[in-house]
């Protein structure tokens, strides 16, 4: 009873729980639990990805050529930037310093829409060159000769073209499902960034309540962490 | 009772050191660097070992954000163990997929030989 006294004026305390630690940890847990589902998700595609890419390993070595690794490199550092400023934001409101929380909310959600410019130009050049998924898979030849292979090229007058494997549409159907379906966690990311950004600019968050934050960047790191597997998966193939 | 209340009463705010944080940041930037350099080195005989050593990398950098960003390294051990049993289901399912498909590829290959060109 002593307990249930002592926190009886907690306006942050939901009545169905007896402590604040109950209340926060069963928040964190709730939160980790939702992340699993996520984690299934996105294992479910990279298992497509690693059934398709062990039965036509050509495919993925010819088409990611296509793919601007410098792009990628800088939208990995990117996330992982945001993910400090969100780590940051955390612990500036178990401070009560609201200005400093604030800023980094603000700062995280700009990380989030760099990336998402970034994003946006590598799908534009995408568009241009006609590298889309399945059938609109119509590459434009000058886009095919100019990414050939040096050993491709050293051949006289067969245009890179000829070699290219089947089905390489499948390939940039794997590419834009998965960057896309995570571009779309980032976009909802930052959404529910800026409602936090809202209540923390009213004051809402300080030592004895700042679970939203908290919970709000469980999420926001594991959109970095899916990607720093994307990156490697989709980029780095030699 | 009492005893209950003073542990609640211990302070929920667990603020990360700052240090901390910018080491943790210093080291994934230092890893993806080492991620893109790692595909770059000549592997010879062993094409995968590009693609294994940079999912280790990646490995290590998911670690260090889930360790210390993600707070788990403070946290009460059972939210690891539900991460971790959420990687080894995916672990599984990768695996187990793999190898089903691997099992095929005799078969497959065999009949597209009979088939033609």
């Amino acid at each position: 009873m002593n307990d249930a006294a002592a926190h009886a004026h907690d306006p942050h305390l939901a009545h169905h729980f007896a402590t604040p630690r109950q209340q926060f940890e069963s928040g964190r847990l709730g939160m980790w639990l939702f992340l699993v589902t996520e984690i299934l998700l996105f294992g479910v595609l990279f298992t497509l990805y690693g059934v398709y890419r062990s039965n036509h390993p050509e495919i993925f070595v010819y088409a990611h050529r296509f793919l601007d690794k410098t792009l990628g490199a800088l939208n990995t550092a990117v996330l992982i930037c945001s993910s400090l400023t969100m780590a940051w934001a955390v612990r500036a409101a178990q401070q009560g310093r609201t200005r400093l929380l604030t800023g980094c909310l603000a700062a995280t959600i700009l990380g989030g829409l760099v990336f998402l410019c970034v994003k946006g130009v590598e799908y534009q050049h995408k568009w241009k060159d006609g590298l889309l998924w399945g059938k609109h898979y119509q590459p434009v030849r000058e886009v095919l000769e100019k990414t050939a292979p040096r050993e491709g090229a050293a051949a006289a007058g067969a245009p890179a073209a000829a070699d290219e494997p089947r089905n390489v549409r499948i390939f940039f159907s794997i590419y834009f499902l998965m960057t896309g379906l995570h571009g779309l966690h980032v976009l909802v990311g930052m959404a529910l960034l800026a409602w936090i950004l809202v209540r923390a600019k009213r004051g809402e968050f300080g030592p004895a309540y700042f679970a939203p934050v908290d919970h709000v960047g469980l999420y926001w790191h594991l959109v970095d962490l899916i990607w720093i597997y994307l990156f490697p998966l989709l980029y780095l193939i030699h | 009772m009492e005893s209950e209340a003073g542990h609640d009463r211990q302070a929920l705010a667990h603020p990360v050191p700052a240090w901390l944080l910018l080491a943790v940041w210093g080291a994934l930037m230092l890893l993806t660097v080492a991620t893109v350099a790692v595909t770059h080195l000549p592997t010879g005989d062993l094409p995968a070992l590009g693609l294994w050593l940079a999912m280790g990398i990646a490995t290590v950098k998911a670690v260090l954000v889930a360790l210390f960003f993600m707070h788990l390294w403070w946290d009460k051990p059972f939210h690891a163990i539900v991460l971790i049993g959420a990687l080894l289901c995916v672990m599984l399912l990768v695996g187990l997929a793999l190898m089903d498909t691997r099992d095929y590829q005799g078969d497959i290959r065999e009949h597209q030989q009979r088939i033609g060109p």
